[in-house]
């Protein structure tokens, strides 16, 4: 029988792996113009993102409210590269030479010109960063709202940080005006595509990536973490640990999100890092489903796609509908529209077995059976 | 379980190898743009254009009264005939305070709606945000902020007063007041660090003495330690370059810690009678501010300009100098249009010489080399009504020169 | 030694502020774990009281001291509101408090930008308070002044930590709130409608979030979004010094200010936050729960 439901799901998850990239490579290219299959680049950065987010929140219970700082990383890491290169050997990006007054390109750039160390860098920075502050913070049993504050205070203090040295990061500015993409010219409308496409292939990647992780043992271990940690460390693992490999490979999405999300858009600047972005990454992933595996996907793209569509003719409208879905959502619908199929899965065929890849249930309502 | 993993893996790797090596036939960097494909559409009775402000986010306040004077300025336009016969429909998109959507709206403009010129955008970064967007595509953007001088793309228009013609205008009166002595505060963004780099080297060769200089995080409202700082000094004068919120914080602070204008004024160039509204007079009254407009500037031109505003947005709604330039760029753009009898952005950008416009601020010309305009440079203080009076101005209007290349003084700066 | 002096003082000043802000967290976050980050546009709801009374009453005196009752009625009555429509389902799920929150919180920014318009609006604070006392000048002829309207939000906020000492400490209403936070269930067999003093608590709460905007409008811009920028920094000061635990907040809110202003001084203001966010996270691995920790069922 077990054998059976788990053949039959990883039937239909490849069914639905093959769908997706169906949708992405083939669809998505012909029906969309140039601008809006670059605008559908970006909406798919932010759902690596949030790949990482459903990991660690939905899976591991770590409310992330930092994941800014990750996604910055990684942005910054890409741009640094993009912008030597652009600049040539030996020059100096353009933004220095005008605010930075420096003579010489500060030591902290020159690896970034390698473009092997900065590929590198996009992933392994943010990751070693979450490892530095999870590893403390897990450790000493740092957890829930604590865990979540201090995480918004690191966005905070890493924006705060960025804007002060103008003349060695472009402060407020950001890095801008990114003509190339490892030799290929982004204003080219056929590099464009290809890389949508990158875009498109990663995320595909990540989201296989955190399936498995789902599905092995580790991901039991998680979502035992999160529902009770007490216990699991009465079973004799470190939950610290266990928190820790999600809380990283999370940064590390984020990381690759914003490399990507920097040929893509063409900029990566503070304000796409700080407390904000850090909360709206969350939005998404909350709207579509925290615990499911294409419930952040969807509900990031969804939610960054209602943005647009209706900022542009209404902006007060949208601020009132954003957060009105967000208190709607969390509050009644923890687990998200991908909840809602997962009812009427439920409603229409009793008798049906249990859904692994259906969203799980997310820890609040666990609790709230537990105590009820 | 391990089997499938692989084999799941290796597919996903083949698609991503599959996916570049597919599409990987681009052009390559230095092998010539080809991307600069779309053209403005001026085929029917009516031209596009493109309106790019923040309507919302931090910089709402601002942008909102630009926004509201493009659109009153090409309202006068179709009520007068249009331009070259056709009527200016204006497509309005929301910045929100943010750069990243500064450029994609720029895009969506520029490729979506096909609008022959933009108007807009306020802080410098997102300018530089929405730069090469505009460059790549060959689209032509008016940009109506004062700013930081030191850029000079060939698709911006610059109809707000660069350096040469707010900051030394500002220190030269300083300087005629006998001030000896400044101290710089500023919002640590790209405006206040350049603006102040500019100061200092003035100071340098003007026997001025920068006593200290601080930034504040932009939307920073704590400025106990930052005023304690001017106050130990004992500056002749503050050099204020600081943004939004921060100002209402800081001539909060300024006044409760005993600071005057007769004892210590502050010269700020962020504060227009928007500005002044919403911090209060009680705090600013008779500090100096540097513009090159004011509402209470004299002239039938700019009577005509406030009336009309007033009119259409409200008696107790302030003008100020960057909405007027706001105003002004798109005369100045209809201007351009007639003179090259065309909508193509390089004819119009080939006709911008030389061209004048009776502006509420008095006579501007384009100066075709730079793309930035001459102004009158003025300085006035804040009265108790709320407005600002003229207590100085440079005569006539001066030419715009965004490298300081005509300034001995600031050679190494650029 | 004057500037030393003077710094010392605008440390404690800000930490005045903080603790300001704090106190109502101190409350909802502190007493009854909702992480409210809606607190921020409650303390924005106290500032346009005082705009709206001083519409209504012209003198700025008399308006800013109606305003303090006003305001804190208006914001405590903005909690009750926020607890019994949405907060009072979440009891069990902390970090759902805190997104629920936000999303109310941008809903709120958006209500006073229809209302009162996006630019900031202006308040007349009353003469008194624009002055400063002086206390010296020193030999080199720099005045050591303390700026009035510090003074009254450093009473302020002494006023409002006695009274709500004495509440907590002395009043059934107290005794029942300590009661409730310290075991929920034991509380409610004992009788105590567990229900209706989380309403009161969250009242008195916001209410100080109230209070602490109208002391603001004598310090900074009132506007839609004034209270986002300061209330990470107050649930710092919570977190640090420890949940359930007054005493905590007030010698962390002392000390960040005071350790910001120093290194303020001597560095920058942007070199100062990241220092003080270094610090807590440094704190934070000595004590994890903080300076103080109250032993509640709630804490295990």
């Amino acid at each position: 029988m077990i054998d059976w439901i788990s053949k039959r799901t990883r039937a239909r998850a490849g069914l639905g792996f093959a769908l997706g990239a169906i949708l992405l490579f083939a669809v998505a290219p012909v029906a969309l113009t140039d601008f809006r299959l670059s605008l559908l680049a970006k909406y798919l950065c932010i759902a690596m993102v949030a790949v990482g987010i459903g990991l660690a929140w939905g899976r591991g219970g770590m409310l992330t409210l930092g994941q800014g700082v990750f996604f910055g990383l990684g942005g910054y890491a890409m741009a640094m590269h993009l912008k030597l290169a652009d600049a040539g050997e030996g020059n100096m990006p353009d933004f220095m030479e005008l605010y930075g007054q420096l003579d010489e390109l500060p030591g902290w750039w020159k690896p970034f010109a390698n473009p092997f160390f900065a590929l590198a860098a996009t992933m392994l920075l943010p990751m070693l960063v979450a490892f530095l502050l999870g590893s403390l913070v897990f450790r000493r049993r740092v957890r829930g709202a604590y865990f979540a504050i201090l995480s918004q205070a690191l966005a905070a203090a890493l924006v705060i940080f960025l804007i002060g040295q103008q003349g060695t990061t472009g402060g407020t500015n950001g890095l801008t005006d990114i003509k190339g993409f490892f030799g290929y010219d982004l204003a080219d409308p056929v590099n464009k595509r290809m890389v949508y496409f990158i875009v498109a292939a990663v995320l595909l990647v990540l989201l296989a990536l955190a399936r498995q992780l789902m599905q092995s043992r580790y991901g039991e271990l998680l979502v035992a973490v999160r529902d009770s940690e007490e216990r699991v460390r009465f079973l004799g693992y470190n939950p610290a640990n266990v928190k820790l490999v999600a809380y990283v490979v999370a940064a590390g999405m984020a990381g690759l999100a914003g490399a990507l999300f920097v040929p893509a858009v063409g900029i990566i600047s503070p304000a796409l890092i700080g407390i904000v972005p850090s909360i709206e990454f969350v939005i998404g992933v909350a709207v579509g489903g925290r615990a499911a595996l294409l419930g952040p996907v969807l509900g990031a793209v969804a939610v960054a796609w209602a943005r647009t569509a209706l900022s542009e003719k209404f902006p007060g409208t949208w601020t009132y509908l954003q957060g009105l879905l967000f208190v709607v959502v969390v509050a009644f619908l923890p687990g998200g529209l991908a909840s809602l199929v997962g009812m009427v899965r439920r409603r229409t065929r009793p008798a049906a077995p249990a859904e692994p890849t259906a969203p799980a249930q997310p820890p609040a309502t666990v609790l709230e059976g537990a105590s009820a | 379980m391990s089997r499938f993993r692989g084999r799941r893996l290796m597919a996903c790797s083949a698609i991503l190898v599959a996916a570049v090596a597919l599409t990987a036939c681009g052009s390559k960097t230095g092998e010539g743009a080809t991307g600069a494909g779309v053209t403005a559409d001026t085929s029917g009775d009516t031209v596009k254009v493109g309106l790019l402000n923040s309507l919302s986010g931090t910089m709402a306040i601002s942008e909102v009264t630009v926004r509201d004077s493009i659109k009153l300025a090409v309202e006068e336009i179709n009520a007068a005939g249009g331009v070259l016969g056709k009527k200016i429909e204006p497509i309005s998109e929301d910045g929100a305070s943010d750069w990243p959507t500064f450029a994609e709206k720029a895009t969506k403009l520029i490729k979506e709606d096909r609008v022959v010129a933009v108007f807009g955008c306020w802080t410098s970064a997102s300018r530089k945000a929405v730069k090469p967007v505009f460059e790549s595509n060959k689209a032509l953007l008016f940009y109506p902020v004062q700013y930081e001088g030191l850029e000079q793309s060939p698709y911006i228009f610059y109809t707000g007063a660069t350096t040469n013609q707010q900051i030394v205008p500002g220190l030269d009166y300083l300087k005629a007041q006998g001030k000896k002595t400044v101290y710089l505060v500023g919002s640590d963004y790209v405006f206040p660090r350049t603006a102040n780099k500019i100061i200092k080297a003035y100071a340098a060769a003007n026997g001025m003495t920068v006593l200290g200089e601080d930034y504040a995080p932009l939307g920073s409202t704590e400025f106990g330690t930052i005023t304690n700082k001017v106050k130990a000094s004992k500056a002749d004068a503050v050099f204020n370059t600081l943004n939004g919120d921060s100002n209402v914080a800081f001539f909060k602070e300024y006044k409760s810690a005993g600071l005057t204008a007769a004892t210590m004024p502050v010269v700020s160039v962020s504060i227009a009678e928007e500005e002044v509204k919403s911090i209060g007079t009680q705090y600013l009254a008779d500090q100096l501010t540097a513009w090159n407009y004011y509402q209470t500037t004299p002239g039938a031109a700019n009577d005509k300009f406030v009336k009309a505003y007033k009119a259409k947005f409200g008696a107790d709604k302030p003008t100020s100098d960057p909405m007027e330039a706001a105003y002004v760029s798109v005369y100045l753009w209809k201007a351009m249009v007639e003179k090259a009898k065309s909508f193509d952005v390089e004819k119009v950008k080939a006709a911008s010489d030389g061209i004048t416009f009776d502006a509420p601020e008095g006579l501007v010309t384009i100066d075709g080399a730079t793309q930035h305009i001459s102004k009158t440079a003025r300085i006035g203080k804040i009265g108790a009504d709320g407005l600002i009076t003229e207590v100085w101005n440079s005569g006539q209007p001066v030419k715009p020169d965004p490298y300081l290349k005509g300034y001995p003084w600031a050679a190494g700066l650029s | 030694m004057t500037l030393v002096l003077s710094q010392f003082f605008t440390g404690i000043s800000i930490g005045a502020v903080l603790l300001l802000i704090a106190l109502g967290l101190s409350l909802t976050f502190g007493q009854m774990n909702v992480i409210n980050m809606a607190h921020g546009e409650f303390i924005m709801a106290g500032a346009y009281t005082t705009y709206v009374l001083q519409q209504v009453i012209s003198d700025a005196g008399v308006s800013l001291l109606i305003a303090l009752p006003i305001a804190f009625a208006v914001a405590g009555l903005m909690g009750v509101a926020l607890e019994w429509l949405l907060i009072r389902r979440l009891y069990t799920r902390p970090l759902d408090t805190l997104l629920v929150t936000w999303g109310v919180s941008l809903i709120l920014q958006q209500v006073a930008r229809d209302i009162f318009g996006t630019p900031n609006v202006q308040t007349r604070a009353p003469d008194l308070l624009t002055g400063n006392v002086k206390l010296f000048t020193s030999a080199d002829g720099v005045e050591l002044t303390i700026a009035n309207n510090r003074l009254f939000i450093l009473l302020l906020v002494v006023l409002a930590i006695g009274a709500l000492t004495m509440a907590l400490r002395f009043t059934s209403l107290g005794r029942r709130i300590r009661a409730v936070v310290q075991n929920r269930d034991l509380a409610a067999v004992s009788g105590i409608p567990t229900g209706r003093v989380d309403r009161l608590t969250f009242f008195i709460g916001s209410g100080l979030a109230g209070i602490a905007g109208v002391a603001l409008t004598l310090l900074g811009p009132i506007g839609p979004t004034m209270g986002t920028n300061i209330i990470i920094d107050a649930f710092l000061v919570v977190v640090v010094g420890g949940i359930g635990q007054l005493k905590g907040s007030v010698i962390v809110a002392f000390t960040l200010g005071v350790l910001q202003s120093s290194v303020e001084y001597l560095t920058t203001l942007s070199v100062a936050k990241v220092i003080v966010f270094v610090a807590i996270v440094a704190f934070l691995q000595w004590r994890p729960q903080g300076m103080f920790t109250l032993r509640t069922r709630s804490l295990a």
